[in-house]
């Protein structure tokens, strides 16, 4: 066994796959530098980035494989599973070496296995999308934090630039330490580190625009009297808004 | 301020509450003026207590009503708050809770006051105000007052996604019981009106590219279950009516709370009749996505659905000759038939059987419920079961199981 080390980058990844085809490495095992430690048996490979390589591999994967066949293998990248290379390097070679399309082959564990990471990138992403709270500030700007699952933002921003188009907003991910930022104009990605500001949270409320703790008091009047209490079913109730995530709710958290 | 407009919320939004619908789906609006908002997919964006989805914040413009219907907690003689919004309140409310995303748009209902037309020119005035003014894209499902007029009706469609009028009860007699001063034809003109005028709209964006699209999501309507003596056979084929003849998009079924001491209704403290709920919905989307024929499902000899099991099931022991089916070579619109196997599932088989033929463990990993579904199939694998009876497999399949509605039908009294 090889271990294989790259710089967890999409493109890094892609050039990894060129250069153990290149190599003829066998039995590969794909590592992100600094993710594990090294392996004390079997060799080593550092894939240093190469954009004409990455770029021939996306080129014949696009051949291979369906448009959305081809962004799985990109959220799947942005799932953090311990071995995700692997699976998608086997995934790869599979796909390559097949004459038809394999992307439905649910037998295949590979396939599958990708198809239920896949499930779960979107469930999260879903999740975003629903459970974000933003909130004002006085100057107009709607803030949220967030702590995903997995690394979801880049899925995420799309839905968010169309349907906030006339509102400056920032969704910041504390796991991760970086944030999209979108000013009326684009979206851009932003690395600085709020967390200080963000933990300080009295002297956030000054920040806040001056209706914000009206809205989220009505909010959670909203929430409370849209309640049916003869049908309360607080098991339907938590398997649909898991607690993890009442942290951001405004309607789960004391006014 | 902030304390009355707090407590109208309260009042309106509790009014409001038994309108089962909260679906923001079925609408593609875009956000193409680079306003606030598109209308897509739907997102459920918290979930109550109750465990319903909260997606649009739903609420009365007002409770005040000149109608006395026995299930309505608005009715003119329930001794209740009443509270009226203004328009520019109801905006407020909606623009803000949208720019925080607490949810996907307004569904705006009122009690009548006055007369039909007067209230809703009010509910059109606030969606207008909405599309025109603040540049919303969100979703705005409107309620339709019976009686209203119809350029008001076309009004509504203009800047609604979603439009609906609750027939309440399942037929004339019983909203003749609990209704007097409404009229069934009242309810089912605006809808037929509607369905017209949504056709011919669909007709001219075929010639005309840039017609106004008139609600995109379409009409649905709600009928309140277990109030009055009705079967399902009566419900299922009113849903079926509607469906196919006005082209609803949706039925809610609303499982009765009980709101008043008349003694034409259960009595307060009955339970709300879930599991029949349940099973209405069940059999409602083996209509609307299973290609089932409503008298596939209920029937004059068995006009109840069985509340044991679900309606997928009890048609399947009734028809135990069309099975066993070969997951490797039936039709796709049998395999979605099997008890145990949903849409999705059903797909999945038919692409992975292309690649190799399936057994028992693909189909376990495909996620399929194999111990429901084991009775009806056969696969390369497994060996096919003996013929067992309707009974017995309904035995197996619910000694099985541990369902959540159980209790309810465990023979032993519990004491604790």
């Amino acid at each position: 066994m090889q271990t294989v080390l790259y710089d967890s980058s999409f493109e890094g990844f892609f050039t990894a796959v060129f250069e153990i085809y290149e190599y003829k490495i066998k039995d590969p095992d794909i590592q992100q530098q600094g993710a594990a430690p090294v392996s004390l048996f079997g060799g080593q490979h550092t894939v240093h980035t190469d954009i004409a390589k990455a770029t021939r591999v996306i080129k014949k994967l696009e051949e291979k494989l369906s448009a959305d066949a081809f962004a799985n293998i990109y959220r799947v990248l942005l799932s953090e599973q311990p071995g995700m290379e692997n699976v998608l390097f086997r995934y790869i070679q599979y796909a390559l070496q097949a004459t038809q399309s394999i992307e439905t082959d649910y037998s295949h564990p590979d396939v599958l296995w990708i198809q239920q990471v896949v499930r779960k990138m979107g469930r999260e992403k879903h999740r975003m999308e629903a459970f974000i709270r933003f909130l004002k500030t006085k100057d107009g700007l709607f803030y949220a934090t967030v702590e995903p699952d997995f690394n979801v933002l880049p899925l995420i921003r799309k839905h968010f630039e169309d349907r906030y188009a006339d509102q400056r907003w920032l969704i910041y991910d504390t796991r991760r330490k970086y944030g999209l930022y979108y000013d009326l104009h684009s979206v851009t990605e932003v690395t600085i580190d709020f967390a200080a500001t963000l933990n300080d949270k009295a002297s956030l409320r000054t920040l806040h625009d001056e209706q914000e703790d009206l809205y989220q008091s009505l909010w959670r009047t909203y929430f409370g009297s849209t309640n049916i209490q003869a049908r309360r079913n607080m098991k339907l109730h938590i398997q649909h808004m898991p607690r993890r995530y009442w942290k951001y709710l405004t309607e789960k958290l004391p006014g | 301020m902030s304390e009355r407009i707090s407590e109208k919320l309260t009042i309106l939004s509790d009014a409001a509450k038994y309108d089962v619908s909260c679906a923001s789906s079925g609408s593609d609006r875009k956000n193409e003026n680079k306003g606030l908002g598109n209308a897509s997919n739907g997102i459920c964006h918290a979930y109550t207590e109750d465990g319903r989805c909260v997606s649009l914040l739903k609420i009365l413009l007002t409770n005040f009503c000149i109608y006395d219907c026995a299930y309505c907690i608005s009715r003119k003689s329930n001794d209740i708050k009443r509270a009226a919004f203004t328009v520019q309140e109801v905006v407020d409310l909606t623009m803000n809770f949208y720019r925080r995303n607490y949810i996907e748009g307004l569904f705006l209902s009122s009690g009548i006051f006055k007369n039909a037309d007067y209230t809703m020119e009010r509910l059109v005035l606030v969606a207008k105000k909405l599309r025109t003014e603040h540049r919303f894209n969100g979703y705005i499902h409107l309620k339709t007052i019976p009686g209203a007029s119809d350029e008001l009706m076309q009004e509504a469609a203009l800047y609604a996604d979603r439009l609906s009028v609750n027939v309440e009860m399942p037929t004339r007699e019983s909203l003749r019981l609990l209704a007097p001063d409404k009229n069934r034809n009242d309810m089912l003109k605006p809808m037929r009106y509607i369905d017209k005028a949504l056709t011919q709209n669909q007709e001219e964006k075929k010639l005309f590219k840039k017609a106004p699209t008139l609600a995109p999501a379409g009409q649905s309507t709600q009928m309140v279950i277990g109030a009055t003596p009705e079967t399902d056979l009566q419900i299922l084929y009113m849903s079926h009516f509607f469906y196919q003849k006005i082209h609803l998009k949706r039925v809610y079924y609303s499982g009765y709370v009980p709101v008043s001491n008349d003694n034409r209704l259960p009595a307060m403290g009955t339970p709300v009749p879930f599991i029949r709920e349940n099973r209405l919905y069940q059999a409602d989307w083996l209509m609307r996505f299973y290609h089932f024929r409503v008298d596939e499902i209920v029937s004059p000899q068995e006009p109840l659905l069985d509340a044991q099991i679900d309606p997928k099931l009890s048609w399947a022991l009734r028809n135990l000759q069309l099975f066993p089916v070969d997951i490797n070579t039936a039709d796709y619109m049998l395999i979605m038939r099997i008890p145990g196997i949903g849409i999705q599932s059903a797909r999945k088989i038919c692409e992975a059987r292309k690649f190799s033929r399936l057994g028992m463990h693909h189909l376990q990993k495909i996620g399929i419920a194999v111990n429901r579904a084991k009775y009806f199939i056969t696969t390369s694998d497994a060996p096919v079961l003996k013929d067992y009876q309707p009974m017995q497999i309904k035995e197996f399949i619910l000694n099985e199981g541990s369902s959540k509605y159980q209790p309810n039908f465990s023979p032993q009294l519990k004491l604790f």
